[in-house]
């Protein structure tokens, strides 16, 4: 995954209440049924995520905005979806 | 043969799908299991504006046709007409969210090409529109070419509309084709159900949910964890305190009735056998209904909330401690009511390991039918006096037999994960769904049925198992100078089981009321009620058996029957229930040994501990 270049971070790193586009998710790091589950949420490459909370206990899981419903994912899961580069624009969502 | 029409309910879980069901059959409903697995089956009747009559069925929640958990594959099985857990639909009715119409869409998709006669609920339209969406149903329905009707499910606004629609999909029924196989390109279902939505959404501003303000407060890795503790804190308070007032004009009522209807009937067997049996024993345990309600109460407020989710989201990481993740907090939580429902809710963990584990632990939380015995020994032998400011002893003990329960099963977890169910550890995934009030009815449906499936046990098994111990206590008859409790047949197997357990300090009455606890584990309570009021045939009705035990046990030995009782004995519904769901017995009865050898050496422990303390 860290050979796409366009991939500059992944979820788990995105700072709360900011918004990112997913540019890749590294599907074979995920097992299948969580991959599937993933999918069924609406993780989809090109996709707007926002990150809202984390847990209160070392920061995980982690609660994100995907379309218009709420997810709460595991900080590993997170750590599978690439976001593209940042723009201007979503940074300040 | 003239089948009613069978009206399927499918959509997304948080879809608000049970509200809508409970707005189209009202109380006319009923809950079983599909055979051969713990998925609930919720089946109900409604008329259509027709006059005809109709069968209505609430599907498990679901986000897609190509399974994930039991509940999805049995949606799956019915829908595709595959299986044997429903006959194929007539109808099809989608609930969708109307404020999460891009992800709910796909699914509503997949359902419509499946061909059957369908009509969509659009959901929640209050919520969508509090969101600053506005949507256009009529575009949505030319979209789908399938009537869309706008429903607000809890506030049961539309629902006549679908009740109209229903009418006529149920009509359109002839020759109606197999159901075509379901699209299997999830990503093209996507990108038309992210269109379609596109196309329906009239206009969204960005106004600042209401769910994201609470979730701000809820959720803060601060304040969230305090909320939480404080909502569990008050919900166990409001167990004992409300429940206080009701329950004694229970036990009144119980006991009121049993002696008049005992003083009403001659002398004798009969008269034993209402009063001491049947009374004393059901009696005993009826009174804990008004606490199992209010558990459940809480419970089910929570879960309709949809607080529940965020309660799992913070203790993902406590829970992972035990080996386990966030999601296994609401099965966990709910086995303090009842294990029964609490092993049920672990369909929703999607990891076989983890729900495994969870249903062999769930039954260390200290369930409501534990309660009665828990209360009976701590009133009868722990002293009513203050520990500290608003701090009574009593309480403090009954809390830390709920610490103990929680810290056994996080133990045990972490060695069963360890030794016995390796793998699993499955990260949490979940869906937050949007907050929103209970409909006081809703939850109404939900306790009556609650509390039915708890009298109908009161009124069946254990009043069976009394009926038939007070048998077993009763004859034979004792003669002079003999104790009824120790001649009787029951005595006797009481002294049996007693060779086993008089090295962790149980005396006779306990070794006779631990067989009948397996059928329910308040027969512990009637069971010692009704050797005590065989034994005390001579003195004037029924009193409280609290002053029969504090005479008869040592301390030591009391409380070695609260250690064994944070453990065991497993009740034959947990076990039946661990059966069907793990679907075979090699589970159940690893259980239940496990639970029982823990339960002996915690036992033991306790009272020589106590002992060595001089309490013996």
């Amino acid at each position: 995954m860290t050979e796409t270049p366009a991939i500059l971070r992944t979820l788990d790193q995105l700072a709360l209440g900011t918004s990112g586009r997913v540019a890749a998710i590294d599907w074979d790091a995920l097992a299948p049924r969580d991959a599937l589950r993933l999918r069924h949420f609406g993780f989809d490459e090109g996709v707007q995520v926002t990150a809202l909370h984390r847990g209160p206990f070392g920061a995980d899981p982690l609660a994100v905005r995907v379309g218009r419903m709420t997810v709460a994912i595991s900080r590993a899961h997170a750590r599978a979806i690439g976001l593209a580069t940042a723009s201007p624009a979503t940074a300040a969502a | 043969m003239n089948r009613l029409p069978l009206i399927a309910v499918a959509g997304n879980p948080n879809a608000g799908k049970s509200a809508l069901f409970n707005a189209l059959t009202g109380a006319r409903q009923k809950i079983a299991n599909y055979p051969g697995v713990t998925v609930e089956r919720h089946v109900g009747k409604l008329t259509l504006p027709d006059g005809r009559p109709a069968e209505i069925v609430d599907l498990p929640g679901a986000y897609d046709l190509e399974a994930a958990s039991p509940d999805e594959q049995v949606t799956r099985s019915v829908l595709l007409g595959e299986g044997d857990y429903e006959r194929l639909p007539d109808a099809l009715l989608i609930v969708l969210d109307a404020a999460n119409l891009d992800n709910h869409l796909r699914f509503a998709l997949q359902l419509i090409d499946l061909g059957l006669p369908t009509v969509v609920a659009l959901n929640m339209l209050d919520l969508a529109k509090r969101d600053g969406l506005e949507l256009d149903a009529r575009r949505l329905e030319a979209e789908l070419g399938v009537p869309v009707i706008e429903t607000v499910a809890v506030r049961r606004r539309g629902i006549e509309a679908v009740r109209e629609a229903l009418a006529s999909a149920a009509v359109a029924r002839r020759d109606r084709p197999e159901p075509a196989a379901p699209s299997s390109d999830g990503l093209s279902l996507q990108h038309r159900a992210r269109a379609i939505a596109r196309a329906a959404i009239v206009a969204e501003s960005p106004s600042r949910a209401l769910t994201h303000r609470l979730d701000a407060v809820l959720l803060h890795p601060l304040a969230g964890p305090l909320i939480l503790a404080g909502l569990l804190f008050v919900m166990f308070q409001a167990v004992f305190a409300w429940a206080a007032p009701p329950a004694d004009l229970l036990e009144a009522l119980a006991i009121g009735a049993g002696n008049s209807i005992g003083a009403a009937l001659p002398e004798g067997w009969l008269r034993s056998l209402v009063v001491d049996g049947l009374f004393a024993g059901v009696g005993a345990v009826v009174v804990f209904l008004p606490q199992i309600l209010i558990l459940f109460l809480f419970i089910l407020m929570l879960e309709s909330s949809g607080y529940m989710t965020r309660a799992a989201f913070i203790m993902d990481r406590v829970m992972r401690r035990a080996g386990l993740n966030g999601a296994a907090f609401i099965p966990l939580l709910s086995s303090f009511a009842c294990a029964v429902p609490g092993i049920m809710a672990t369909r929703t963990i999607d990891d076989p390991k983890d729900r495994l584990l969870t249903i062999l632990i769930a039954p260390l939380m200290t369930c409501s039918a534990r309660l009665p015995v828990y209360t009976l020994i701590i009133a009868a032998f722990i002293p009513e006096v203050t520990v500290g400011p608003g701090i009574g002893l009593q309480g403090l003990v009954l809390f830390g037999l709920y610490v103990a329960g929680i810290a056994g099963a996080v133990l045990l977890g972490t060695l069963l994960r360890a030794k016995v169910v390796r793998g699993g550890g499955a990260a949490f995934m979940m869906e937050l769904p949007k907050y929103q009030l209970p409909r006081f009815g809703d939850v109404l449906i939900g306790l009556w049925q609650r509390a039915w499936i708890f009298l109908k046990r009161a009124g069946t098994i254990i009043a069976v198992t009394t009926v038939i111990l007070w048998a077993l206590a009763s004859y034979p008859k004792a003669g002079q100078g003999e104790v009824q409790s120790e001649v009787s047949i029951a005595g006797q197997i009481g002294d049996a089981i007693h060779v086993v357990v008089e090295p962790i300090g149980f005396n006779r009455d306990i070794s006779l009321a631990l067989l009948p606890a397996m059928a329910a584990r308040e027969v512990a309570v009637a069971a010692i009620g009704t050797v005590y009021a065989l034994d005390a045939e001579d003195e004037a009705g029924l009193e409280t058996l609290e002053t029969r035990l504090a005479g008869r046990w040592s301390l030591a030995t009391a409380l070695a029957f609260l250690a064994w009782f944070v453990f065991a004995p497993q009740c034959i519904s947990t076990i039946a229930v661990t059966r069907r769901e793990t679907n075979g017995w090699k589970w159940p009865l690893f259980m239940t040994g496990y639970l029982f050898a823990v339960a002996y050496v915690a036992a033991g422990a306790t009272y020589w501990t106590a002992v060595a303390f001089g309490l013996g």
